[in-house]
């Protein structure tokens, strides 16, 4: 179905009628057919995109399912989500991917492309078929251990040269096991006051500096998931003027939230890496702001209810993501819509290989993927609410700015007046 | 009065020192014939202990038959517990059973502030991992109050396995709200990162304990495990010994007045040797008749009033 | 049970010699009563009866040179209506060295109203030995009972209404010496 957009601000422009063709492109002429939507106060952007999901399914399908995801993702404003690899099984073979990618054709709500595991069983011994998962169906160009590091430093060497051959990327999880052996949460004043084991910042730093290197040595792409301390904003800084061909990602919770949250033991607020202090906080927010980090990716991680509800040292880390991630990207830097639209889409489009997403909404011929927000609208996050299968978001009772009115996926909408369509 | 005793925090000076003085009534009546009070009489407290600790769950227990409660042990041993019940699901029985207090011991730090969110009763720390263990605090305070005279201005160091220890976290935080001078000693390995500011700004660090003992008034000697020794904390037991335990010479070099404490079990000659645990000086069995004084005062003062 | 506010109208009913007669009053009563005071221990209750008890046994010495052994007795532990209000802390339990079994056991206390607390003393003294008897000195009676119980010496009666309390101050606790009835008054 065609669309008419009436009156919409693309980035925050001048209002202005966006046709949408039946073609799912992006078109200059007018429709007669076309369904009409006051678009009067709302902003479009290109439809977002998350190179760091985690959809559960094979495996946790009580926690998430590709279905649920995507809703969760298309009412979130995105368009295409990445699903990170460990799933049970393990996304390790071309089997699992094309299983992952065909779920997230047939849900149709957002692209979902698949990420594969480095190494088989995300055990960090021996590297998983790459070069299958890269020609199979699901087309993979990301490969990422998530959840687990790529700590052996000369697998992790080979892996960085091996992607080469299909311009795959390897997106790291920056953390040194043996430095976080029994972690609970970031080492500080806090972990001392609770007694939770620490997770000390230089972890991270130490991968991502050794990481740097290594892709530097090879000339090859590195990606760094969801950095979360200061240090490892200076050692990305450093390698960029270098002229390390490195990317890296920063999660809406790292961009808001501080270590101070665990006071009260509540495991919505585990995660990992872990929330960190407020001047990491500060030096994540400068670093997205200058381009040192280039996207904002969310690691929407669900978690059914057992694994929540328990004792903090027994709770899985992880938290929602996709449909709170632009309200807290939007509180934190207001409406800077060029930004925003550059880091939650052109920048991890580009990153992730996602040529239809990330485009220009001006343009026709354009692939129609975009959403809609109503950058006026405040919203109470109930956790009950959420499209996800899971509930552990750590932004229940909070009141977030914007509002995503309609998403639309090469041109057909897959959500309406904030409702997805199916 | 608080509802909940999960940390020393939880404790300001004027609630900490009731506790104190309601202690020492406790431990003049338990002098007597009947030992029983029937302050508690028709209530219920549930020790609920997930990790082996005879000597704590006895001294709540006596603490709370003495005063009339109804006692119900739930070890972790031979119950619903070993077959996997979740922390919430036991809590919510143990809430249908109409439990007054819980008393929890647990290997999860946190794991009392978690069961407080799902009982309607008052939760009480008997131990939670590496966190805290409030009255174990207290009856440490309460030990130091009645062989010295008093708390404020006190010099306490604790040495030892710091990073690892409820006992050294509660202390630090009771004895400064009460006013007393905290000394931390051990290897840098075992001392945590920000101490001062995690817990409070008057704690002092140290890594000589040989410079810290002629100026304490209280040597407070942490229980280390030797296990440490394989995770690099210090490279072996003698070592250990040699730098951070307390022997005779050390003791000698003690004020005359000063006292020497432990939270027990003792590793005798690792951090103690043990001509000093059984010196005058030590206070380590009357610290284990001063804990039920101090659980019934805690029991009544959270259960005795409306 | 309903108490007057803070600010109510008071009078006093008795002032400094007035209260130190009646007290003299009562110690006499005991004397005679008790043929010398002989085998008998004053137990306070505290707060205001453990002063009341010292006096007592002062005045009992005074008269005839008896020395009357003297200890607190706090009832917290055995009120009745403990769960009604806020944790109470604990007073003094504090028996005289020759202990209190076989012997007359006269307790002390500032008024006697409901007679609840003399029940929980009544309670308390048994878990903690056998006395031949056990008598009750009031410095003031001012009626309501809820219970069984009578004193055995009383220094003034004083009617009341419910809607109105008596206080007791004594000089070693409030610096002075008076008994007060407040609100109540037009």
């Amino acid at each position: 179905m065609a669309y008419l957009l009436k009156g919409v601000s693309i980035l925050g422009g001048k209002p202005t009628d966006l046709h949408l063709g039946d073609d799912g492109l992006i078109t200059d002429r007018s429709d007669d057919k076309a369904e009409v939507i006051d678009a009067t106060g709302l902003v479009a952007l290109p439809g977002l995109v998350d190179v760091h999901t985690h959809l559960r399914e094979p495996g946790r399908e009580d926690a998430e399912t590709v279905e649920t995801g995507s809703r969760a993702a298309a009412l979130g404003g995105y368009t295409a989500v990445c699903a990170m690899a460990n799933t049970s099984p393990v996304a390790d073979t071309a089997g699992v991917v094309e299983q992952v990618w065909r779920l997230g054709r047939e849900a149709g709500l957002v692209d979902v492309q698949p990420i594969g595991a480095v190494t088989v069983g995300l055990a960090g011994k021996q590297m998983a078929e790459l070069g299958a998962m890269a020609t199979s169906a699901a087309k993979v160009r990301i490969f990422s251990d998530d959840g687990f590091c790529v700590a052996d430093p000369k697998l992790m060497r080979r892996a960085l040269e091996y992607v080469k051959a299909f311009d795959g990327v390897i997106a790291q999880h920056a953390e040194e096991p043996r430095l976080t052996e029994g972690a609970q949460m970031h080492e500080g004043e806090v972990s001392t006051r609770l007694g939770l084991t620490g997770w000390p910042a230089v972890a991270e730093e130490a991968i991502i500096a050794r990481d740097v290197l290594l892709a530097e040595h090879v000339g090859s792409r590195l990606h760094v998931c969801h950095v979360s301390t200061a240090g490892s904003v200076e050692v990305l800084r450093q390698a960029k003027a270098r002229g390390v061909r490195v990317t890296a990602e920063v999660t809406p919770h790292h961009l808001l939230l501080t270590d101070e949250m665990a006071s009260g033991y509540d495991p919505v607020f585990k995660v990992n890496p872990p929330l960190r202090t407020a001047r990491d906080v500060d030096a994540l927010r400068q670093a997205l702001l200058d381009g040192v980090i280039d996207v904002v990716a969310t690691d929407h991680a669900p978690h059914a209810v057992q694994d929540k509800e328990c004792e903090w040292s027994y709770a899985r880390p992880g938290m929602l993501g996709l449909e709170t991630a632009l309200p807290i990207v939007l509180s934190v830097f207001g409406e800077k819509w060029e930004l925003i639209a550059d880091r939650m889409s052109i920048a991890p489009a580009r990153i992730a290989g996602l040529a239809g997403h990330g485009g220009d909404l001006t343009k026709a011929g354009s692939p129609a993927n975009l959403t809609l927000v109503d950058p006026s609208a405040r919203w109470v996050v109930e956790p009950g609410g959420l499209a996800s299968r899971s509930s552990n978001t750590p932004y229940a009772g909070m009141t977030l700015p914007g509002r995503i009115v309609a998403t639309f996926l090469r041109g057909e909408a897959t959500v309406l007046d904030g409702k997805a369509v199916k | 009065m608080i509802k909940h005793l999960r940390s020393a925090a939880d404790l300001d000076a004027e609630t900490a020192t009731l506790i104190l003085d309601t202690a020492a009534e406790m431990a003049a009546l338990s002098g007597r014939e009947v030992k029983k009070l029937p302050a508690l009489r028709g209530r219920t407290v549930v020790n609920l202990f997930y990790e082996d600790s005879t000597r704590t769950r006895i001294s709540f227990e006596a603490a709370a038959k003495r005063l009339s409660a109804d006692v119900i042990n739930f070890s972790a041993k031979g119950s619903s517990v070993s077959k996997g019940e979740s922390l919430k699901d036991t809590a919510l029985t143990l809430q249908a059973m109409g439990a007054d207090a819980v008393v929890i011991r647990h290997s999860a730090s946190g794991a009392p502030h978690r069961l407080a969110n799902w009982v309607e009763g008052s939760v009480v720390n008997a131990g939670d991992g590496t966190h805290e263990h409030p009255t174990q605090a207290l009856l440490d305070a309460y030990t130091m109050r009645s062989r010295l005279g008093r708390l404020d201005g006190l010099r306490v160091s604790i040495v030892g396995d710091v990073l690892h220890s409820r006992v050294a976290r509660s202390n630090v935080l009771l004895l400064s709200t009460l006013g007393a001078q905290v000394t931390l000693v051990g290897p840098p390995t075992l001392i945590p990162l920000d101490v001062a500011a995690a817990l409070s700004p008057s704690t002092k660090v140290s890594y000589d304990l040989d410079s810290v003992i002629p100026d304490s008034d209280v040597v407070m000697m942490l229980r280390v495990q030797t296990e440490r020794m394989q995770d690099s904390y210090f490279p072996s037991a003698r070592e250990y010994s040699r730098r951070y335990g307390l022997d005779l010479p050390r003791m000698r070099n003690m004020p005359e007045h000063a006292i020497v404490m432990h939270p027990g079990p003792m590793n005798r000659g690792m951090e103690i040797a043990p001509e000093v645990a059984d010196s005058p000086r030590s206070t380590i069995v009357e610290q284990v008749a001063n804990g039920v004084s101090v659980r019934m005062a805690v029991l009544y003062l959270l259960l005795g009033g409306k | 049970m309903a108490q007057p506010r803070a600010d109510a109208p008071s009078k006093i009913i008795l002032a400094g010699s007035d209260l130190s007669r009646v007290v003299d009053r009562i110690a006499h009563q005991i004397l005679e009563k008790t043929s010398g005071a002989t085998g008998t221990v004053l137990l306070g209750i505290p707060t205001r009866g453990v002063p009341l008890a010292h006096r007592l046994a002062a005045r009992i010495h005074a008269f005839e040179g008896v020395e009357v052994p003297v200890g607190s007795l706090d009832i917290t532990l055995y009120r009745d209506d403990l769960r009604l209000k806020a944790t109470r802390a604990l007073g003094r339990t504090e028996l005289p060295p020759g202990g209190i079994d076989g012997l007359r056991v006269i307790l002390v206390d500032d008024v006697l109203f409901s007679g609840r607390s003399v029940r929980a003393a009544l309670d308390a003294l048994k878990d903690l030995g056998r006395p031949s008897s056990v008598q009750l000195a009031v410095l003031v009676d001012r009626g309501h009972r809820q219970l069984p119980i009578r004193a055995d010496y009383v220094g003034k009666n004083i009617p009341t209404a419910l809607s109105e309390s008596v206080k007791v101050a004594v000089t070693e606790i409030d610096d002075t010496d008076e008994v007060r009835l407040i609100g109540g008054l037009q």
